[in-house]
This record gives structure tokens, C-alpha cells and sequence, in this order.
């Protein structure tokens, strides 16, 4: 069997987890094994029945008290205890930050090798040896690996690919696992959770309005601010610029900061970095304010102008208010 | 408070990633190198608990005699210890990396005592294995959380607890983690500071205690780096000064955002 690890919150299941129940949907077909999938600190029929809509035949579900609330050590004694009970072929998550952990947690617990962000997986002939390609530099570089495991841990790399429905959805047999868990666990699992004033973040923004270094000073960031107000966006910028401590982190596109999806990205004096790309690429369209016309920005842009941004950010301003005038 | 915190050194490439010829490294024969971002974060947020609470910083890394260079510009910003686990430069997978580094830091313990809080990035920059940290801190028996983006250490709760916290979507968690503790950190965390003359001068003595590991490869090993394919955009040049404006208003305009 493929046994597909599923990330939820409190019974909310996450966009990574249906990605990799897309994702060992294919991997199971190839593999000639069944799709199941493992709940933990949850036997919700909702989930169970989701899981079944994306092709799960079995829903295994460890419920105890240590995993009341996420906890990278509970999840991952939980799941390798499954694992052990189970002998799946293979154990796939989602490659999302929890993915990821669960599964290094899963990982160290079996002593076995662990595959993160992957987008193909080839079984290379049986013998368990696997062909893999999967990210590396989130995702501006590809590598090719060789994995030999007579259990490969893998996660999917993060919206890599579309969640899918199955062609035709199970109605999966939900099944519990006794698993003992040491309540010493209980030591990574959640304290506490803060809710912030939610509203329009940069990775949900219709409009990014980005500043790199080209921008020059904190105050300079005005017009920018005053544009992206004016279109219901958010502010972000380059690592130059958080660097500089001009702007907080939050703001921060890229490989170590925001992957953003907006409508449109205007890109202005920013160079481009391939660690800057990498969180930009996503956006639906790009226009590039740069003063340099070889810029990687400007290449990679839908559209640019080429002068100084100082100049050009507030007259878009002032042509949006006259007609809107 | 005893602090350990491990970096990788990895190249620093501009607008695109180049690959050596044999396909098993970034072309960095015209790169600058540097500190795995979160990692630097990680050493930002050593230094300032030992600041605040006493004690020491040690920076360890694995990789080829240059990573000494990171190894200095953590003790330029207030490292107090150096150590470098010596490879021939060659990609060393995860199993193998978390092998040597769990057991630098058994032989460290075992010289000088335990460390109360062990630092990891959340993931290196380069290969992105998302579970060295993860790893090390299982075999010492260490509670680890990764994504932490703010960390307090309560020194008067029982042993000491690490108050840490991790950004979930509309706000964050928090974890209370008993000492000693590791934690995979995330750039966000701080802003670390830049090197000083001072700091400049102690880089150049910091003696680098160096060793060597006989870790065993693990399962996964490295076949052939490569760029991902990219589509080819056509750029539309809305005009060279301000006077572009109404032309960029336009495609506002058809894409609806105004
Ligand atoms: C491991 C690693 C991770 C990284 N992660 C990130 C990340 O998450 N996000 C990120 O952004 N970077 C990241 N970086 C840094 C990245 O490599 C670049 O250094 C950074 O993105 C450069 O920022 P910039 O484009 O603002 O600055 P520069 O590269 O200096 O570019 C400034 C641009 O502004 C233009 N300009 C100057 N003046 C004007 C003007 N008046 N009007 C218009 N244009 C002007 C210039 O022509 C130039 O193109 C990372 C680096 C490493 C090594
Ligand atoms: N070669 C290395 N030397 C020192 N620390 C490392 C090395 N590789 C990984 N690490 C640490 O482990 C973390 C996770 O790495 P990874 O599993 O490669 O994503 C990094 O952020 C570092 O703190």
C-alpha cells in the first residue's frame, strides 16, 4: 500500500494534503498498490469521506490524547507507529511546512531516508530503487536522485500540482490504529494559538506593489504604500530591502519570505535575484519598473518601464485618480 | 546558556542558477558564498539570547575548508566558537549530514557539557532537505519544533523552558519547550546585525576547532542538478519615462484592479 500522511488543523484539511493524495494517486497506479491514508488526532467522518473523494480506499485513524493539537513529535511517534503496524510500501505527505516535519520526525523515528519536495517518482525497476526529481532552492533548481529504501518517505513538492478529485470517489472504510504514545510527547505539541487581525496579506493580495533596493530609503516607500492602497494591495519587497531593515520581513518576496499569486506584480527596482523570482513567478501577470532594461525583472515581465520608479509610481497614482475623478 | 547553532555555507547566485558541467554542483566559480539565510537569522537570535541571559555561542557547519569563512562571519557578529567538520566538498546527503553534526556535537557535550538550546534553519538554502535539524535533535533526545519565529528563553521555569513561536495563517502558535531544546528557526525572526570592526578583528583570531566525520552515506544520493524549464516572455516596453503612466493605467484597467 501507499500510505498518504494527512495534514489537518483541527479538522480542516489542508491544500497540501489533497495535493498528495493527487500526487499517490498516480504514485499508487504505477506502483500496482492501493491508496490509503493515515489520520492523526482526528477520526472526523468529513475528512475520512474527503480522503475517499480524492481515491483513499482505507482511512487509518490514531486518535490519543497527546494528539489533541499539532505537535511535530506526537504526529510523527503516531505516524511511524502506523507505519509499523501497517508496512506501507511507501509514505507520502504533502510538502508543506508540517508535511516536511512530520515526515523528517517520521524519518528519524524509522532510521530511514526521507525525499522532500518531490515532483516525480519513478520506481526504477523494483529492487527498492527509486528515480526521483524533486526541488531544490525551493524550487529554482532540479535535482535528479537516486533514493534506494525499502520505504521511501516522500512529500510532494508545495502547489506543484492541482488537487484533483478522483473519477470516481470511494467511500472509504475509516479504520483505528492503537497507537501508545509516550506522554512525554506532549512537549512539542501546541501551547497556545494568537489569532492576528486578518485582512489582505501578501501572499492573498489582488496587487503587490514591490520595492527593492532601487527604492532607496524607508521613506521612499510612501508612494508605494499610497499605490497600493489606492488598489486595495499590499506592499512587498526584496531582501535587500528587509536587510536593510527598511521594511519588516513580512513584506519579503521570495525564496525565504512570501510566495505571492496576485493579478499583478509591479516590480520596481528590483534586479530580479532567482531567490526573488522563485516567490514572484506565481503572479498572474508582472510589469517591471526598472531604470536598467537587461534587468532579469524586465526580461521576465509582461510589460516595463524603463525609468526611475520615483518618478513613475506617483504618476501612475495621479493618472488613476484622474480618471477616477 | 550554552547555544549551538548549525550553518551551511552555500553559494549566492544572482538572476539564475548555474550548474557545473558533471551536473553535480552550482557553477559558483563566479559566486560570492554565504550563510544559509535562516541559519544566519539562527546565529542573529544565539547571540542575542547570550546577550540577554549569558553564555556562548558555538557555529558549526559541515562542508569543504571555505566554510571557515562562515564559521569567522558568525564570530564577527558575536560567535564566541568555531567548529567545521571537514568533507572534500561534495554534496553529503541528509542521513549522512545528521550522522556527522549529531555526533560533532555528542564529542563537543562530552569535552564541555550539554547545550541548553541547539539552532537549526528550518531548511538549508540550497538542497532543502527539510530534516537535518529534525534528525540531530531526535538522536540527542532533544525536543525540536521548526518554522520558529520568535523564541524567549524563561530560565527560572523548572530547567529552563524555550517559549517559541511559529506564523500559521492569520496569526501563530505558540510551544513551550523544556531545556535543553532545539529549534529550526526562520528568516523573519530578527535582523541580524552587520559585523563590526571589533567583531571584524575577534573573526580573525576565532580559533576553528576542525574535525573529521566517518559517517556512512545514506539512502538518497544525487544523480544530476538542473534548471527547471521556463517559459520565454515577450516583454511589452510601455515607455522610458513617467509619460508611461496612462499606458500602464490601460492594462490596470483591462485586468480589472482599478
Ligand atoms: C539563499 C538566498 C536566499 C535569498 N532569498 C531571497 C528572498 O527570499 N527574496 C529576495 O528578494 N532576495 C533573496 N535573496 C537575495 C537575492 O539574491 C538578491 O540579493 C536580492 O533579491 C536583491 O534585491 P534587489 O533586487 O532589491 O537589489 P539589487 O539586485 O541591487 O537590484 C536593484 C535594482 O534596482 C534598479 N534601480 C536602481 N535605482 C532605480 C530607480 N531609481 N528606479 C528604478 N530602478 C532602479 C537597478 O537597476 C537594479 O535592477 C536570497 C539570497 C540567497 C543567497
Ligand atoms: N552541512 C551542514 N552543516 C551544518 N548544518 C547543516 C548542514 N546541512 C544542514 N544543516 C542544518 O540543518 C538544517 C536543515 O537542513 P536541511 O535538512 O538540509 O534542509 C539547516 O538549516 C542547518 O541548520
Amino acid at each position: 500500500m501507499l500510505l498518504v500522511v494527512l495534514e489537518h488543523d483541527r479538522g480542516i484539511m489542508d491544500e497540501a494534503a489533497r495535493e498528495a493524495l493527487t500526487f499517490g494517486r498516480k504514485l499508487a497506479a504505477q506502483m500496482g498498490a492501493p491508496l490509503h491514508a493515515a489520520l492523526i488526532g482526528a477520526d472526523d467522518a468529513e475528512l475520512v469521506s474527503e480522503a475517499g473523494s480524492f481515491g483513499a480506499e482505507t482511512v487509518y485513524t490514531a486518535v490519543h490524547e497527546v494528539l489533541a493539537d499539532f505537535g511535530p513529535e506526537a504526529w510523527g511517534e503516531a505516524a511511524a507507529e502506523m507505519i509499523r503496524q501497517l508496512n506501507p510500501a511507501a509514505v507520502l505527505a504533502g510538502g508543506s511546512e508540517r508535511g516536511n516535519e512530520v515526515m523528517a520526525q517520521i524519518a528519524a523515528r524509522l532510521d530511514l531516508p526521507m525525499v522532500a519536495n518531490c515532483l516525480e517518482v519513478d520506481l526504477n525497476g523494483g529492487a527498492g530503487e527509486w528515480n526521483i526529481t524533486r526541488q531544490q532552492w525551493g524550487g529554482s533548481l532540479l535535482e535528479d536522485a537516486c533514493l534506494v529504501s525499502e520505504r521511501p518517505l516522500l512529500t510532494s513538492g508545495l502547489h506543484t500540482l492541482a488537487a484533483e478529485r478522483a473519477e470516481a470517489a470511494v467511500e472509504p472504510v475509516a479504520q483505528a490504529v492503537e497507537v501508545d504514545l509516550d506522554p512525554t510527547l506532549a512537549r512539542t505539541v501546541v501551547k497556545d494559538r494568537v489569532v492576528l487581525e486578518a485582512g489582505v496579506t501578501l501572499s492573498t493580495a489582488p496587487v503587490v506593489i514591490g520595492g527593492g533596493r532601487g527604492v532607496g530609503s524607508p521613506e521612499a516607500f510612501a508612494p508605494l504604500e499610497e499605490l497600493a492602497a489606492m488598489l486595495g494591495g499590499r506592499v512587498g519587497c526584496s531582501r535587500a530591502v528587509t536587510n536593510n531593515g527598511w521594511r519588516p520581513h513580512s513584506d519579503q518576496v521570495g525564496q525565504t519570505g512570501t510566495r505571492i499569486t496576485p493579478e499583478i506584480y509591479i516590480a520596481s527596482g528590483i534586479s530580479g535575484a532567482i531567490q526573488h523570482w522563485v516567490g514572484a513567478k506565481a503572479s498572474k501577470h508582472i510589469l517591471a519598473i526598472n531604470i536598467d532594461p537587461e534587468a532579469n525583472m524586465v526580461v521576465k515581465a509582461d510589460w516595463a518601464v524603463i525609468a526611475d520608479l520615483h518618478e513613475v509610481i506617483p504618476a501612475i497614482t495621479e493618472e488613476i485618480k484622474r480618471r477616477r475623478a | 546558556m550554552r547555544i549551538l547553532c548549525c550553518v551551511k555555507r552555500v553559494p549566492a547566485p544572482g538572476a539564475k542558477i548555474n550548474v557545473t558541467d558533471d551536473g553535480l554542483a552550482v557553477d559558483a566559480s563566479h559566486l560570492g558564498f554565504a550563510t544559509s539565510p535562516h541559519e544566519e537569522c539562527g546565529v542573529e537570535e544565539a547571540v542575542q539570547l547570550t546577550e540577554r541571559h549569558g553564555g556562548e555561542v558555538t557555529v558549526l557547519t559541515l562542508g569543504p575548508a571555505e566554510a571557515a569563512d562562515q564559521l569567522r562571519y558568525a564570530a564577527s557578529v558575536g560567535a564566541h566558537h568555531g567548529v567545521l567538520v571537514a568533507t572534500d566538498g561534495s554534496a553529503w546527503d541528509p542521513q549522512r549530514t545528521a550522522a556527522a553534526l549529531t555526533e560533532a556535537i555528542r564529542g563537543l557535550e562530552a569535552a564541555d557539557g550539554p547545550f541548553d538550546l541547539l539552532v537549526f534553519g528550518n531548511e538549508s538554502a540550497d538542497s532543502g532537505g527539510f530534516q537535518v535539524g529534525v534528525r540531530v535533535a531526535y538522536a540527542l533526545g532533544r525536543p525540536i519544533v521548526n518554522g520558529i519565529k520568535g523564541i524567549e528563553v524563561d530560565a527560572d521555569a523548572g530547567d529552563g523552558v524555550v517559549r517559541a513561536r511559529r506564523e500559521i495563517d492569520g496569526g501563530f502558535e505558540v510551544y513551550e519547550l523544556p531545556m535543553p531544546a532545539a529549534v529550526g528557526v526562520k528568516e523573519g525572526i530578527n535582523l541580524p546585525r552587520y559585523p563590526t570592526m571589533r567583531g571584524r578583528l575577534a573573526s580573525k583570531k576565532l580559533e576553528i576547532a576542525e574535525q573529521a566525520s566517518d559517517a556512512e552515506p545514506g539512502g538518497q544520493s544525487l544523480v544530476r542538478l538542473h534548471r527547471p524549464r521556463e517559459t520565454v516572455t515577450e516583454t511589452v516596453i510601455l515607455g522610458n519615462s513617467p509619460e508611461a503612466a496612462p499606458a500602464v493605467v490601460d492594462v490596470l484597467e483591462e485586468l480589472g484592479v482599478v
